[in-house]
């Protein structure tokens, strides 16, 4: 059928807003909220899901995923919360610095890669540290449905433990904090061993966690399928490396401290993407030839393909070596 | 534009009719002459003026007829809509969805008015004013997919999203092309397409997964499938083939043009905001042969399209039986001109028929 022919634009419908305020959690955090110039509903979402934070730095586009932690029943606000990442290429901090009440900025359509199983008989979240905020809109929304929770939260120190006291002083009963400095860990085994029939797991925080949750699950007999989790990768900097695109028919070189997906836009290359953390699939590409080393950092590809070297996701993975031919 | 509905049957003395004007918005399946499988999707963000897809939802002249065949359906089986306890959320979800395209797709047939959670919905032409709270099912006088879906053409298959699959959870389903609701509730994709000849071995299935499951919210998708109907029958579901399928012997070459139906669906992909499922509306719009062949090009092209499909799909399709009769009367409608490529009727520029 071509009914009426479009063209599709690589990533998620986009919608303009407006910073509505900047409020700082704690001395790493902030929270942004936006709202729509016109004033109109923002579209209704399904916790879990992030949006795209497209930030205009000083005329390099950056494009940053974060999830929505506002309450999704509230069609007035999107919020996100920020960590300020010191070491990382710099859209948190851009966001942090430069970013202020009143500033037009431009966000992707929510999109969801972190669902709440709405089978569940019960849900458990566990979070580590910024790995709140999809609990966050979780947690509204199944309260609003009735259903069951509780949260396992833990963080560094009290004053790093961002929303615990709102959390805490709401849901008395359902939220536990665990404080790294006082020693204290989520008890995981007694707590997984402890759960009704029915009932699913999820978990975000760093990498470590998710893999130990996993692990852990899978020793204590969980059924696959009701463990859920959600990292964000971010890009990590890296060798600068050249890549030949030959659909585009042109070779172009990633710098340090951009993505192979971010130098593929630079040079004009309209490239398909949607979470730009190595989660959706989207932007996954064919290897026409290599030769050298794959740093394939996705957790989109099964091993066996990242270790064929016929794949690769350039959002979040580079590669070391003198040659790389892309089917781009 | 003002629809004049008809008051017609699917059943009985199917005195169902396509004006000329729907014949000339029919739409049309094949591109060119000849149909292989192909996940043929695109956006579904409007079409040209007065199209089938020009509009989220379309209304058409069939409306209040096709909605009164649904009640019947439903009356005498009610398992022809059914949603497993997660859906409900999905089902309030559809229901927002088609009241506000509807209301804002069609002013004069349909309005909404909402304040915060207090909705009133009018549907002027199947007569129905309702005030409701939207999330209170008790508000309502069926489940939320069920109340909107009486009032929609079109089939509606609700999937979940979970576990990189699409889970057949909901739908209300008494259109469709031989296939049960009831037998595929809870199946996943993989499981509910198995019967599909062909496609599984060119991987179509797995291609078309990975596309449905990355339709995002505000950009739906849209295909067209495709099948042959004896008599303009809405329902035939596999619960009722013993009273359709004898009909397909019916054929003679006196009646084909009046009796054979090409049956189209349109097939839209929409995410659901707040329960992050997929719903799969499947509107089936049919059009007698003889009414087809009145546009050249299209007669030239089914024609053809029929003479050459592979045996497995014909069977598959259901008419490998009544082939050589279709042909018989199609081959008066091909004069073996050439047809202009893309499916519309082109009536201003293609050359009547040469014999």
């Amino acid at each position: 059928m071509s009914a009426a022919p479009q063209k599709t634009k690589a990533g998620a419908e986009k919608i303009e807003v407006i910073v509505s305020a900047v409020v700082p959690v704690n001395e790493l955090v902030t929270r942004f909220e936006f709202q729509r110039p016109d004033g109109a509903p923002f579209p209704p979402f399904s916790a879990g899901a992030h949006t795209v934070v497209e930030m205009n730095d000083a005329g390099r586009t950056r494009l940053n995923p974060y999830s929505l932690m506002s309450d999704p029943a509230d069609p007035g606000t999107y919020a996100i919360s920020v960590r300020r990442d010191d070491q990382g290429r710099g859209g948190s901090l851009f966001l942090h610095r430069n970013v202020k009440p009143g500033d037009r900025m431009t966000l992707s359509y929510p999109v969801n890669l972190f669902p709440v199983d709405l089978r569940g008989r019960k849900h458990v979240f566990l979070a580590g540290g910024i790995g709140i905020t999809p609990f966050l809109a979780m947690i509204a929304q199944l309260e609003k449905l009735g259903a069951r929770w509780e949260l396992h939260y833990a963080c560094r120190n009290e004053a790093l433990a961002s929303y615990a006291d709102v959390l805490t002083a709401r849901h008395p009963g359902k939220v536990r904090i665990y404080y790294d400095d006082r020693k204290q860990a989520i008890p995981l085994g007694d707590l997984l061993d402890g759960q009704p029939l029915g009932t699913h797991v999820y978990v975000c925080g760093p990498k470590g966690m998710i893999e130990w949750v996993h692990r852990t699950a899978t020793d204590h007999g969980w059924p696959e399928d009701n463990v859920h989790s959600e990292e964000f990768l971010a890009p990590q900097p890296g060798k600068p490396f050249e890549v030949r695109l030959c659909k585009s028919d042109m070779t172009i070189r990633v710098g340090e401290n951009e993505s192979l997906l971010e130098a593929m836009e630079r040079c004009g290359v309209d490239a398909p993407f949607l979470c730009r953390g190595g989660a959706c699939g989207q932007c996954e590409t064919d290897v026409v030839e290599h030769e050298g080393e794959f740093i394939h950092r996705d957790h989109w590809l099964e091993d066996d393909q990242q270790a064929s070297g016929t794949k690769i996701m350039p959002c979040v993975s580079r590669f070391v070596g003198p040659t790389l031919v892309l089917d781009r | 534009m003002t629809i004049q509905f008809n008051d017609e049957t699917f059943r009985g003395d199917y005195s169902f009719r396509n004006s000329p004007w729907a014949i000339k918005r029919f739409p049309f399946p094949f591109h060119e002459d000849s149909y292989m499988y192909s996940v043929n999707m695109e956006q579904h963000r409007g079409g040209p003026a007065g199209s089938v897809y020009e509009k989220r939802f379309d209304v058409d002249e069939h409306y209040v007829s096709e909605m009164r065949d649904r009640a019947l359906v439903l009356a005498e089986d009610p398992l022809r809509c059914q949603s497993l306890p997660h859906m409900t959320l999905a089902g309030w979800d559809l229901l927002e969805l088609i009241m506000v395209s509807k209301s804002e797709d069609y002013p004069d047939l349909f309005e909404l008015h909402r304040d915060g959670d207090r909705w009133r919905w009018v549907n002027r032409p199947m007569g129905i004013d309702d005030t409701f709270t939207f999330m209170d099912e008790t508000t309502l006088p069926y489940g939320p997919m069920e109340y909107i879906t009486r009032q929609t053409q079109g089939d509606f298959a609700v999937l979940d999203q979970r576990d990189d699959n699409l889970w057949m959870d909901a739908g209300m389903v008494t259109t469709q092309a031989d296939w049960s609701l009831d037998f595929d509730i809870g199946m996943n994709f993989f499981e509910w397409h198995a019967p599909v000849p062909l496609a599984h071995e060119m991987g179509i299935f797995k291609r078309a997964l990975k596309f449905l499951m990355n339709v995002q919210q505000g950009a739906p998708a849209r295909r067209l499938n495709w099948t042959m109907t004896v008599n303009p029958l809405l329902d035939t579901s596999p619960e009722n083939y013993h009273k359709w399928g004898i009909q397909k012997t019916e054929l003679t070459p006196e009646n084909i043009g009046a009796k054979q139906h090409l049956r189209v669906e349109l097939q839209t992909f929409y995410r659901l905001p707040r329960s992050n499922a997929l719903v799969f509306p499947i509107r089936c719009y049919l059009i007698a042969f003889q009414d087809l062949v009145t546009v050249p090009k299209w007669g030239r092209r089914l024609h053809r399209v029929v003479r050459d499909l592979p045996e497995e799909l014909a069977t598959y399709k259901g008419f490998i039986a009544n082939r050589p009769m279709m042909l018989d009367y199609l081959s008066q409608y091909d004069d073996g001109l050439p047809t202009s490529p893309g499916v519309w009727p082109d009536l201003d520029t293609e050359p009547p028929l040469q014999k």
